[in-house]
C-alpha cells in the first residue's frame, strides 16, 4: 500500500476539522488532516499571548503598513498588530467581491478555532422547522431530536460555560458552571425579565471558556487575550482540544502547506479515491487516498474544492447536480443595537477581564409575536465601566485631569443584535474565470447582499435594544447602526446545503455529498438556515454526528 | 462576543479619511518640518513637553517619564496617513507660532503657567472644532497630540501599573467588587 493511502482525510484544521479528526481516529480510523497554511503550535505558537500592552511597538493600533497589507482585514476589529499572523495574507489569497463580502480567514493549523468568538448556543425546533413553516428555500432534513445526543457529545469534550434556564427556543447543554453577570448586568436583566414576564429574557452568555478544569486543560483565567491563542488553554479551539485528543491515538498524521485542489472522483465506483494536494511551499503536487474525505474547509473554500473536483462529469463541480453549489451563502447581520449609561454604581468594579458578555435570546416572532419580516435576533452586551480614554467634558488638560483618568469612569451598558439572515439562491460565490491566486489556482467571485427582510429586521433590532435598556434601567439610551456588509458576520453558511431532495440540495441528511456518499461536508456550509445564534456549536454537533455514520456505513460496506 | 467589541481605546485618528488638510495647511508657512524630523533633538524634547504638559508628574509619573516624545514620533511616522502627518507636521509650527504671538517666546521657552495655560485653551478650541466638524473635515492637531499623549502614556509600563492597576492573570471573575473613590482603574479591559 502506498504511503499517501489512509482510512479517512480531512480537508481543514478548524473548528470542524478538529472534530472530524478527532472522531475519526478515536473510532480508529487512520486519518490525515491537510491544513492549507502554517502550524501553529499550541502554547509555544502563541507569541503574543503574554505580552503586556506596552510591548506591541504601536501599542495594538494599526500601522499604515498594515492596512495597505490588509486591505479585507482592516475593514473590520480582526486586523490586529497582536495576532496578525493567524490571518490570512490578503495577496497571496484573493478574491472578488462582485457585491461588498468581508472574507476574513485564518489560513493556518486550528483556522479560526483559534481566534473565534467562543459563543455557543444550540438551535432549537423553532430553527430546524423555519424554512418548512416559513416555505423558504428547503426544510431541514434534520431535526432537533436528531441532534440532541451530538450538542451533548461536543459539548462534554468542548467545555461551554452556560446556566440552564429551561428556554424552549434555546434549549440548555452540557454546561460547566456559568460566568458570572456583573452588578450591573444582574439588575437591568432582573428587571428586563420581569418587565417583559420572561418572554424576553437577559441570561449569561454561553461560552467555549472553561470555568473548571477540564479534560486536562487549566481554566480560564479571565485574561481576556483568547484571540491571541491561550497558554492555559482555557478556551475550545483545535490545538487545545481536538488536535490533541487525535493525536493522542496514534492515528493522526497532520500535514500543514497542503492546499487541496480537488477531490479525485472515480466515475465508476461513484465516489472519491481521495484528494490532489499542492504543496503550499514546495508547488509540488501529491495525491493521497482514503476510504472517506471530510471536507472542513470552511463554509466558502469547501465549496471551493467541490467546484474544482470531478468536472468532467460536471462541469460546475462536484456536488453541483442540484445547481445549488455554492449558491445560498448566509451570515448574519449585526453592528446595529444600543447603549445606555447605568446610575448609582459607583461603589462598584469587577475584578478579572470575563471574556464572555451577556446574551438575550430570540423573541421576536416566537411565542406568539409576529413582525412584518420572518426569523428573529438575538443580543450580546456588556456592562463596563469607562477607562482612560473616555472624554472629561469639563476638564482639557493638567494633573488633574490625569489624575481623573487613573480612576474608572461611568458604567456603561451595550448590546448589538445578530439577526438571522435568509437563504436565497441568487447569495453565491462562485469560481472567477479569470482571476487567479498565488498558486495559479481560481479564486471565488462572491456575489450576496441582505435584502428586505432583514432591512426590516434591523428597524426592530435597534429599535427593542432602546427600549429593552431603558426598561432595564439603564439612562441616556442611544441607539446604532454602523452599517453592516455581508459577510462580517464571519459566521458564513449554506453553499453547500443539507436537504431531502438530490435535486434541491448538495448534501443529505447525514452530510454526504450526493453525488459521492463517501465524502461528508460538515462545516458551515451544509447549512440549510442561518438560525440567529453563533453557528459553530452546531457544526461541531454535526460533524461527530456525520463521523459516527460514515463508520458504521463503512463498517456495513455501504460506502 | 469580546471579539465584537470596537477598539475601544481613544477614537484614534490612524487611517481615517481626510479630503482636504487645506484648513490647517492655509495660512502656514511651507512645511517647514518633515515626518523624520520629527526623531531630531529638539522636537523629541518639544513633543515631551507638550505630553507632559498634557499629563505631568503627579503621585504618578508624568508623560515626560515615559518617553512620550519618541512614541508621538513613531506614531505619526508608521500609523498615520499622509494628510495627518502633514496636520501632525505644521501643528508643531502652528503651535509655537501661537506662543510666540501671545507670549512672545516658543512653547520651549515658555514657563510651565504659560504653557498649561495655552494648552488648556488649544484644548477648549481642539474639542469645540472637533465636536462640531463633519467627518470629512480634516482632524486638529492639538487632539492628535493629546490622544497620542493619552495613548502612549495609559499603555506604557509606568503608565499601566503606576497610573493604572495592571494586573496579567487575574485567575477569577468577581463581578461585584467594591470600589472607593480614588482605586484605580485596570490597565487592560
Amino acid at each position: 500500500m502506498s504511503t499517501n493511502t489512509y482510512d479517512a482525510i480531512v480537508i481543514g484544521s478548524g473548528i470542524s476539522g478538529g472534530w472530524a479528526a478527532k472522531e475519526l481516529t478515536e473510532k480508529g480510523l487512520k486519518t490525515i488532516m491537510l491544513e492549507r497554511g502554517k502550524n501553529i503550535e499550541h502554547i509555544t505558537g502563541y507569541v503574543s499571548a503574554n505580552k503586556a500592552p506596552w510591548e506591541f511597538e504601536h501599542r495594538l493600533t494599526r500601522s499604515q503598513q498594515m492596512l495597505n497589507d490588509h486591505p479585507v482585514l482592516k475593514r473590520d476589529y480582526v486586523l490586529s498588530e497582536a495576532n496578525l499572523d493567524y490571518w490570512v495574507n490578503e495577496k497571496e489569497s484573493p478574491y472578488k467581491e462582485v457585491k461588498p463580502f468581508d472574507w476574513f480567514r485564518g489560513y493556518h493549523v486550528g483556522g479560526r478555532s483559534l481566534m473565534w468568538g467562543r459563543q455557543s448556543y444550540r438551535w432549537s425546533d423553532l430553527d430546524f422547522e423555519a424554512n418548512a413553516r416559513d416555505g423558504i428555500a428547503i426544510d431541514w432534513p434534520i431535526r432537533y431530536k436528531d441532534i440532541e445526543p451530538w450538542y451533548s457529545h461536543v459539548e462534554k469534550f468542548a467545555g461551554i460555560s452556560g446556566s440552564k434556564e429551561g428556554l424552549p427556543q434555546l434549549p440548555d447543554g452540557e454546561f460547566l458552571p456559568a460566568m458570572e453577570m456583573n452588578c450591573v448586568e444582574k439588575d437591568v436583566a432582573a428587571r428586563i425579565n420581569t418587565h417583559y414576564k420572561d418572554l424576553r429574557r437577559m441570561i449569561i452568555g454561553r461560552t467555549a471558556n472553561i470555568t473548571v478544569p477540564h479534560n486536562n486543560r487549566t481554566n480560564c483565567q479571565y485574561r481576556n487575550k483568547c484571540a491571541l491563542g491561550c497558554p492555559f488553554g482555557g478556551y475550545f479551539s483545535t490545538q487545545s482540544s481536538t488536535l490533541p485528543a487525535a493525536m493522542a491515538t496514534g492515528k493522526l498524521t497532520l500535514r500543514p502547506f497542503s492546499i487541496v485542489t480537488k477531490i479525485l472522483y472515480d466515475k465508476d465506483t461513484k465516489k472519491a479515491k481521495g484528494v490532489e494536494v499542492l504543496d503550499a511551499e514546495t508547488n509540488q503536487t501529491y495525491e493521497y487516498y482514503a476510504k472517506v474525505v471530510f471536507v472542513c474547509a470552511s463554509t466558502l473554500n469547501s465549496a471551493w474544492v467541490l467546484m474544482n473536483s470531478a468536472t468532467d462529469v460536471w462541469p460546475e463541480g462536484l456536488g453541483s447536480s442540484s445547481g445549488e453549489l455554492g449558491h445560498n451563502l448566509m451570515d448574519h447581520h449585526f453592528k446595529c443595537g444600543a447603549n445606555g449609561e447605568a446610575e448609582g454604581y459607583d461603589d462598584k468594579y469587577y475584578y478579572g477581564r470575563r471574556a464572555n458578555g451577556i446574551y438575550i435570546p430570540r423573541f421576536r416572532n416566537v411565542f406568539g409575536d409576529k413582525r412584518n419580516y420572518l426569523r428573529g435576533f438575538g443580543y450580546q452586551g456588556r456592562a463596563s465601566r469607562e477607562g482612560w480614554s473616555r472624554e472629561i467634558a469639563e476638564m482639557n488638560i493638567g494633573g488633574e485631569f490625569k489624575d481623573a483618568l487613573t480612576e474608572p469612569g461611568k458604567w456603561t451598558m451595550g448590546v448589538t443584535a445578530f439577526g438571522e439572515t435568509l437563504p436565497y439562491h441568487e447569495n453565491k460565490a462562485l469560481l472567477d474565470k479569470d482571476k487567479k491566486d498565488k498558486w495559479g489556482l481560481p479564486v471565488l467571485a462572491i456575489d450576496a447582499e441582505i435584502k428586505d427582510n432583514e432591512h426590516k429586521m434591523r428597524v426592530d433590532m435597534m429599535a427593542d435594544a432602546k427600549e429593552m435598556l431603558e426598561n432595564g434601567g439603564l439612562k441616556n439610551v442611544t441607539t446604532f447602526d454602523s452599517g453592516y456588509t455581508f459577510g462580517a458576520g464571519i459566521h458564513e453558511m449554506g453553499t453547500a446545503r443539507m436537504g431531502h431532495d438530490p435535486k434541491t440540495s448538495v448534501l443529505n441528511s447525514w452530510n454526504q455529498v450526493w453525488d459521492a456518499q463517501n465524502v461528508f461536508v460538515t462545516d458551515g456550509a451544509c447549512m440549510a438556515s442561518a438560525g440567529w445564534q453563533n453557528p459553530s456549536l452546531t457544526y461541531m454537533a454535526l460533524t461527530a454526528r456525520a463521523v459516527d455514520h460514515a463508520v458504521s456505513e463503512l463498517k456495513k460496506l455501504n460506502i | 462576543m469580546n471579539r465584537r467589541e470596537a477598539i475601544s481605546r481613544v477614537a484614534l485618528i490612524m487611517g481615517g479619511t481626510i479630503i482636504s488638510a487645506e484648513y490647517f495647511l492655509s495660512g502656514c508657512k511651507p512645511a517647514p518640518v518633515k515626518v523624520t524630523e520629527l526623531f531630531d533633538k529638539q522636537h523629541i524634547k518639544f513633543l515631551d513637553e507638550v505630553g507632559d504638559t498634557i499629563l505631568p508628574a503627579t503621585k504618578t509619573p508624568g508623560a515626560k517619564d515615559v518617553h512620550i516624545g519618541s512614541f508621538m514620533a513613531l506614531m505619526v511616522r508608521d500609523c498615520y496617513n499622509p494628510e495627518n502627518q502633514q496636520i501632525f507636521v505644521n501643528g508643531v509650527t502652528q503651535l509655537n507660532d501661537g506662543c510666540k504671538q501671545k507670549y512672545n517666546r516658543d512653547f520651549l521657552g515658555c514657563s510651565l503657567a504659560q504653557r498649561t495655560e495655552f494648552l488648556t485653551l488649544l484644548d477648549k478650541e481642539q474639542k469645540e472644532y472637533t465636536h462640531n466638524k463633519k467627518e470629512e473635515q480634516p482632524h486638529h492637531y492639538f487632539r492628535m497630540m493629546k490622544e497620542l499623549t493619552l495613548l502612549g502614556y495609559f499603555t506604557s509600563e509606568q503608565g499601566c501599573t503606576l497610573a493604572l492597576r495592571y494586573l496579567p492573570v487575574p485567575g477569577k471573575y468577581d463581578g461585584s467588587m467594591p470600589y472607593k473613590k480614588g482605586d484605580k482603574a485596570w490597565a487592560t479591559a
